[in-house]
């Protein structure tokens, strides 16, 4: 269904491009082209015609926009409201208003599972997200620094590599890192989780911060090591305040990405108390069988709030960092 | 790390900047340390997490290994044998299916809206942002668990169907579906791909386009001359990125599914599969072999469309 209307779009844009122009032609002509030849009134009449020929554009414009926006929305918006739905009231409701409205459900998420309250699960994802961001700032500007500002033999080999293992599909170390952790007694700790967020494992982060950090200027450095800094001192006090606004971006990511991670933690995190959000739904949905679709939702939405709070704070940021460097959602 | 960067402060202290001869071996033996103590950090992941396994799952994937027997060496039985299996190959075809159908549908819809979205300036920061929000979302367990619920027999999806005069019954649990509810899901992300190409239409200049309405160029003509090579370097990315993310499809088959990859194998996708065998069955050999065929492939791809590229990626400007 969104499928067609996606197309549809696709071929009917150029149109809508080409009407943009046309209109803006035909417009200019109307004011000064007739007006000699067919007397004010035919040149008011075009000009009327022209009008309504961009009215129709524009309603052409905004219809097609509130589709693809209803479309955007129906899930999340279904979602939200199915959450305060009775259980048995969920499946099937195509319409979006509630007939009747319950928090039962959410009291039911609140409860938590086998035991374990919602809270622990909730702390779990956060204690991550939040050491994530930390490992991530901190060891992708470090790595940054030395690929952007010192000159050593080698770096080209190393950064070539370090791009290499960009598209990398993580499936190819997965085991061995298993194995390896399962040797060392980690397995079922948050050490596999984090270690890789604090060893700039993701080169993505790397390569987003070596790209800023080109384009600040080399007088910067080359004065502060003039009055005697070290490379150290230079990256701590001069590199990283600078980089503020990269690593608002690289933080928002790597907080979002963490939170939603599913097959880090699905692999890692064996005890219940142990599990993040994602695990803890995946583990309601698993238990609760057929039924209870209303705490699933009421959960669903609770697992979202965080990411859906960054979005609302950070947006700008969010969507720049991905118009800019082509961050992944 | 200190030390090292003491060491590289160490010949500026004190000394004027000149006497080059003698001060430059030591500046740069400084510089050499204080480069690898920054890149310590990322060397340890790179050898630790990354390479170092890569060359340990492909000795693996020449053995026979689960987690508690010793590997035993097989030669190519695993890769042999993976060409025998059905649910391999099978695993092999949807995703193909979902990659091959998805990808193109995604940037189709990507590249659509961000046209309509970049005719008009007004409004477009606040529906760029709205139309982004299922890419960060979209892959999560929560919206699996939506999509599960609105395509279910008797939900959402089936109800419009049946308002329309279509009988299909759910998708989640019909085989043939399946895989099209999760091209659904992926299109409904074309947020991402959306705001890059935004970033692209904006660079073209506007003049082009004057130019050739001036030399009476029509609406397909300017899209498919101008629009779409000014665009190629965009539309390379996207393509490249896309792709590589389809093939690794994994949390949202994994929820709809039920961690089951059913019914009938339909969302038993490339990852799921290598997941299941490695560790569920801890066949780790298996599962090896199975990462390595998809790192090729994916490496096959990407070399494939950075091979191509330079018939149909049009770098404007110097350089290429």
């Amino acid at each position: 269904m969104s499928a067609a209307t996606h197309s549809s779009t696709a071929a009917g844009s150029p149109a809508a491009r080409r009407g943009d122009s046309t209109e803006r032609g035909t417009g200019s002509a109307a004011v000064r082209g007739p007006a000699p030849a067919g007397g004010p009134d035919a040149a008011r009449r075009s000009r009327r015609r022209a009008r309504a020929r961009g009215t129709g554009r524009t309603v052409l414009y905004h219809g097609f926009i509130l589709a693809v926006g209803f479309v955007i929305l129906y899930p999340g918006a279904w979602m939200v409201l199915s959450a305060f739905r009775p259980s048995n009231e969920i499946v099937g409701q195509v319409g979006l208003i509630p007939d009747d409205t319950t928090l039962d459900n959410f009291t039911t998420a609140f409860s938590g599972i086998g035991g374990i309250s919602f809270w622990t699960f909730f702390g779990n994802s956060l204690f991550l997200a939040v050491g994530a961001v930390v490992g991530i700032c901190l060891s992708s500007t470090f790595t940054a620094y030395a690929f952007a500002r010192i000159d050593f033999p080698g770096k080209g080999l190393w950064f070539s590599l370090m791009i290499a293992t960009l598209l990398l599909p993580f499936h190819v170390v997965i085991i061995p890192q298993y194995i390896m952790f399962n040797e060392l007694g980690l397995v079922d700790t948050f050490w596999p989780l984090l270690l890789g967020k604090f060893l700039a494992a993701e080169a993505f982060f790397v390569f987003l911060m070596v790209q800023f950090m080109r384009n600040l200027p080399r007088e910067l450095d080359e004065s502060a090591r003039i009055d005697g800094a070290g490379h150290l001192r230079i990256y701590w006090s001069i590199m990283l305040p600078l980089m503020r606004p990269v690593m608002v971006t690289a933080s928002i990511f790597a907080f979002i990405w963490s939170w939603n991670d599913f097959f880090g933690p699905l692999i890692y995190l064996k005890s219940p108390e142990n599990y993040t959000m994602p695990l803890a739904l995946r583990q309601y949905v698993d238990q609760t069988t057929v039924s209870d679709y209303g705490g699933q939702m009421a959960m669903a939405v609770l697992a979202l709030v965080p990411v859906l709070l960054f979005f609302i704070v950070f947006q700008r940021y969010i969507v720049d960092g991905v118009a800019t460097s082509g961050l992944k959602g | 790390m200190t030390h090292a960067a003491q060491a590289s402060k160490a010949p500026e202290v004190g000394k004027p900047a000149r006497r080059p001869h003698t001060k430059r071996p030591s500046r740069r033996a400084a510089e050499t340390r204080a480069g690898y103590a920054f890149l310590t950090p990322w060397l340890l992941g790179f050898l630790g997490l990354t390479a170092g396994p890569m060359l340990a799952s492909l000795y693996l994937a020449f053995t026979d290994y689960s987690l508690f027997r010793p590997p035993e060496w097989v030669g190519l039985d695993n890769f042999t044998r993976l060409f025998d299996d059905p649910r391999y190959l099978n695993s092999v075809e949807i995703t193909l299916q979902y990659a091959l159908i998805g990808t193109p549908l995604k940037l189709a819809a990507a590249l659509g809206v961000a046209m309509l979205l970049h005719s008009r300036r007004r409004g477009q920061g606040a529906y760029r942002s709205f139309f982004y929000a299922p890419s960060l979302i979209g892959a999560s367990v929560s919206i699996a668990i939506v999509w599960r619920a609105m395509f279910i027999d008797d939900g959402v999806v089936d109800r419009l169907g049946q308002g329309v005069g279509l009988e299909a019954g759910g998708w989640v649990g019909d085989p043939s579906m399946t895989v099209y509810m999760l091209i659904l899901l992926t299109v409904w992300q074309f947020g991402a791909p959306m705001v890059i190409f935004l970033a692209g239409l904006k660079q073209i200049p506007n003049e082009l386009y004057e130019a050739a309405e001036v030399d009476g160029a029509g609406p397909l003509r300017k899209f498919f001359r101008i629009t779409l090579p000014m665009l190629s370097p965009v539309l390379f990315f996207n393509l490249v990125l896309e792709t590589v993310h389809s093939f690794q499809i994994f949390g949202s088959a994994f929820i709809v599914s039920n961690g089951t990859g059913g019914p009938a194998d339909s969302t038993m996708f490339y990852t799921l599969y290598l997941y299941f065998r490695g560790f569920r069955d801890f066949q780790m050999g298996y599962a090896s072999a199975m990462a390595w065929v998809l790192v090729l492939f994916v490496g096959a791809i990407t070399l494939f469309f950075f091979k191509t590229s330079k018939y149909w990626v049009h770098y404007s400007g110097e350089g290429r």
